[in-house]
Parts: C-alpha cells; structure tokens; sequence
C-alpha cells in the first residue's frame, strides 16, 4: 500500500475507533426530539403534554387562523424583517464593494465597523438603542425595532457579500468603465446583476436573523408587538401555549424554507 | 478610473452614518449617561453632571460582580460544550459524508433554522414537573412523583443554551475543515504519522480557527443572555443580562443600569481582545 493509499484509506474509507456516523446521527436525534415533542404538543387534544397523549387534533391550526392579535404578530415580523434585511444587505454590499475595489483612509475601520455589532452583546446594543430612541424623543414602534435588527444583520450580510465579491473579476467592471459607463451605472447594471445570488441568499439570511430576534426587540418596541414578542409574552398562560406552539410550527417551516433557499443560493456562487 | 473616486464616497458614507448613527453613538451614550447620578429615569432637560456613584455602587455590591462572574463562566460553558459537540458533527460532515454531505448539511440546518424561542419552549415542555422528561420516566414506572430538579435552574439554562446553539457552532468549524488541503495528510502519512497522530497535528491545528470562531458566536450571545433565564432559569438561573433587564423595566434605574451595561461591554471586548491575541488567529490562518 503506497502512503497516498493509506492516508485516503484513514481519511475517507478506513475506520478509526471514533464511530463517527454514530456520533452525528446521535447528536442529531438530540437535536430533532425536543423539536419533535412540540410538534406532537401542537396536534395533542390537551392543553398539557402528558403520555399517553389524550387524542390527536387540528383544533389549534384551526384556531391560529381565527386569531387576529396573533396573525398581526406575525405580519408585523414580516414587515420588520423585510425592512431590516433591505437596509442591512444594502450596507454590507456598499461596505463589500468599498473594501474590496478600493484602497482608501478609513478602509480598515469601515470593516470593523461592520463585524463589531458580532461581538456587543445583545441586552447592551438593546438598552443603548433604548435610552438613543428616548434621548432623542424617537416613540418607540416596529421601525425603531427595524434599525436595531439592521444593525445586528449588518455583519452577517458582510460576510456573505465580502466572500463573493472577493471572487467578482474586476476586468468586467473596467470593460464597463471603457464603454463609457459611470461606476455608479456599472454597478447596478454589472455587479448587482453577478452577485444576485449572494445578495438574495444575504438578503435572506438577514430576515431570518430579525425574523428570530427577541432580546433587542424587547427593548423597542411600542404598542404594536413582533411575533417572538408576542410569543414571550404570552408564554406564562399555559392554556395559550397549544395556539403559540401551532403558529411558530407554522413560522418555522416558512424560515427553514427560506434558509435552505439561502443555503443553496450561497453554494451556488461557488 | 474616472468617477470611481465619487462613487467610493457614495459607497463608504451610508455605512458609516447608519452605523455610526444606530451603533457607535448608542454605546457612546450608555457609557456618558452611566456617568449621571440619577437613580430613576432620566429627565435628559436635567443639567449634566459627571459622577462616579453608579460605578461606585457597583464595586459595594458583591452580588453584581458575582453574578458578572456567574455568567462569564456559564458562557464559558455553554461555548465550550457547544463547540465540543458541534466538532465530531463539522468532523463527519467534512471528511465522512463525502457526496451526500449536503444532504447531513441540511438535516443540520432545520434544527439550525428553527424559532428560537420555540426551542427554549421545546425545554420547557421537556423538564418541567409535567414536562416529557417528568411524565416519561412517571409513565415508565421509574418514579412515582414528579422530579421538582430539572426546570428553573443554572443548569437548565446551560441546557436549554447548549441546544440552541450547537447547529450555529459546527458551521465555521466545517468551513475550516473544507479548507484543509488533503495533501499535508497524505504527505503525513507518507511520513508514517498514524491516524491520531494526523488527526491532533494537522487536523486540530487547521481547523482551531474555525473552532475558535464558534465559541465566541457562542460566547458572546450566551454572556449577556436575559430571555432564556428569565424562561427556564427561575431565581437561580438569573443573570447578568437579567439584572441588566431590571434596571431598565421594574426598577427604571436607567443610569445604573447604563453602568452595568457599559461594564458587560468592556468585559467583553476585552475578553475576545485577550483571546484574539494569546490564540494569534492569523498565525494559525496562515
């Protein structure tokens, strides 16, 4: 056995004493079964999760469509997410762009900027925001909720936009320049267009982040609540907990959707 | 290159604005106005004075260093066992599942994708007193009342943590691992290094970047939790972030809880400064 062999064998083929395939389907169960266990709470026909279950229904699907506070929550989710995804994807994409085609004072510092809001813990960001909007007599609502999960999205979007457009081969935006096109032109005619995947799947992402976000929310809002919100506060009625269960079952196959469509959307640049 | 100048402009400046507007000045204010004396709401008209007495109050109160304490260590934790079970998963994922990869890549990421407070429900429902956990083991027969231990405790936020965050964890490792050349193990095996051997001198070594890069995603969201203990913590789960939360809701001692937060700022940035700089990030990249 030559050494190539032997290290594709250890690698790929061969077998170590660590059952590896074991391990993940293990951790994997872990992962799936309390997740599992809400789903069958949101067909049990009791308000409490007891074996063996009383009786299977559809009583609670039925009663999230009769629900009117519930499917505001949820609208008014996607009203932030979709203003805090825009802006954020904005951001990361004027930052990606400035950082990587250009060499300018400041360059540094506009990157760390937009990875910084990573590493300030959430309660920190939520209450600053706080004391701003009220410093500054801002009422607080689902916009000041929007600008705060824009700023947390920021780096994620970055991210996203900075590992592509590192990719992007400059040429094609200098051809442009030569046929007369300003850079502004060129970049929505030239460099959006390439990057129209990476910035949906950015796009995406961002929306699941503010789509999910409780602890700066929590901070922001005024009257009209966001879905996690309305969930955390109706958490302590028991008598609720069917109903909330059956709508965040249903939110949640709309944002695992979406991610895997980020998923693939990010792969497929490569 | 004509009017590429302009155009950086138009690039750099909203970013700098909308961050600068809705991130840097906010931290900036927390940290001037934890230097007020007020010990309840603020009246922003109220003329400006400067005092040490909320960090004064800090520093006589040992439960808040404590309890600063407590949740350094629990994050500490939860990073750490997030990114030790995240591992074999990354490890299986890059180097096991070979072409169907992307199909364990997804099963990964409905966990991933799912609410997060849906999760931390999810753990409600399984320790609590009628909880899957406590009406299993009465159902089975192995106890005859329920266990009062598990829910409303340190070690069920640690829990209830761990879960959420062991999906996120194993994504920047495999992305290290991707990165790997096969070749040094090849190269390591044509020298006779063993599997072991290629598993702790090559393998951990590349992919400690990827390892280092989820504990702190972990770390620092788990350090300044409030929701989650406030779920499934009860009085001994509380932390940090929680007494953060009271400042500014039931106690409206915004001044204080400035202080308080401006401390968990520093704390932290100087937590990923020192480790930044004992790991030496880019050496190991290299």
């Amino acid at each position: 056995m030559t050494g190539a062999q032997r290290a594709r064998s250890a690698i790929g083929v061969g077998r170590t004493r660590v059952p590896l395939r074991a391990t993940y389907v293990v951790i994997l169960a872990l992962l799936y079964f309390p997740i599992g266990l809400l789903f069958l709470f949101s067909f049990n026909a009791n308000t409490q999760l007891n074996f063996p279950l009383s009786g299977l229904t559809l009583h609670w699907y039925q009663e999230v469509f009769e629900d009117n506070a519930l499917l505001q929550a949820a609208v008014n989710s996607l009203l932030v997410g979709v203003a805090a995804a825009t802006l954020a994807t904005s951001i990361g994409f004027a930052v990606s762009v400035a950082v990587v085609r250009f060499r300018f004072r400041g360059r540094a510092g506009l990157l760390g900027l937009a990875g910084l809001p990573l590493i300030v813990p959430f309660i920190v960001l939520g209450v600053s925001l706080f004391l701003l909007f009220i410093f500054v007599d801002i009422p607080r609502s689902l916009v000041t909720i929007a600008i705060g999960h824009s700023v947390v999205a920021v780096p994620f979007a970055t991210l996203i936009l900075l590992a592509r457009m590192v990719g992007l081969d400059p040429n094609l935006e200098d051809a442009a320049m030569d046929l007369g096109a300003t850079y502004r032109t060129t970049l929505r005619l030239v460099v959006v267009p390439l990057m129209g995947a990476s910035l949906l799947s950015a796009w995406l992402t961002c929306f699941i982040v503010s789509f999910d976000e409780v602890a700066i929310a929590l901070f922001l809002a005024g009257g009209d609540p966001t879905f996690p919100i309305f969930l955390y506060g109706q958490l302590r009625f028991a008598q609720r907990l069917p109903v909330l269960i059956a709508m965040a079952v249903l939110l949640m196959i709309g944002t695992v959707t979406l991610t895997l469509v980020a998923f693939r959307l990010g792969r497929r640049r490569a | 290159m004509l009017g590429r100048r302009g155009a950086l402009r138009f690039l750099a400046l909203p970013p700098y604005a909308w961050l600068g507007l809705f991130f840097v000045l906010p931290l900036l204010l927390i940290i001037v106005i934890s230097f007020r004396p007020e010990t309840g709401p603020i009246d922003f008209d109220d003329p400006w004075a400067v005092s040490l007495v909320q960090y004064q109050r800090i520093w006589e109160t040992p439960v808040y260093l404590r309890l600063l304490a407590i949740s350094i260590l629990m994050a500490l934790g939860v990073a750490a066992a997030a990114t030790v079970l995240a591992y074999p998963i990354a490890y299986f994922l890059a180097f096991r599942a070979r072409e169907r990869a992307v199909f364990y890549l997804v099963l990964l990421l409905i966990p991933f994708a799912a609410s997060y407070l849906l999760k931390i429900m999810a753990w409600r429902l399984m320790l609590g007193q009628e909880g899957a956990i406590n009406s299993f083991l009465q159902f089975s027969g192995l106890t005859s009342g329920p266990l009062d231990l598990l829910l409303y405790s340190r070690a069920a936020v640690m829990i209830a943590l761990v879960y959420v965050w062991v999906p996120f964890a194993a994504l920047p490792i495999y992305a290290a691992m991707q990165r790997i050349d096969r070749g040094h193990q090849e190269a390591a095996a044509d020298l006779g290094a063993g599997p072991w051997s290629r598993f702790w001198r090559i393998t951990i070594p590349l992919s400690l970047p990827g390892a280092l890069a989820a504990f702190f995603m972990v770390f620092i969201p788990t350090v300044g939790e409030y929701v989650t203990p406030s779920l499934v913590g009860g009085t001994e789960g509380f932390m940090y972030g929680n007494l953060i939360q009271d400042f500014f809701t039931s106690a409206a001692n915004w001044a204080q809880g400035s202080a308080l937060s401006a401390l968990m700022l520093v704390v932290t940035l100087l937590l990923v400064a020192v480790a930044l700089r004992v790991v030496d990030v880019r050496r190991l990249a290299a």
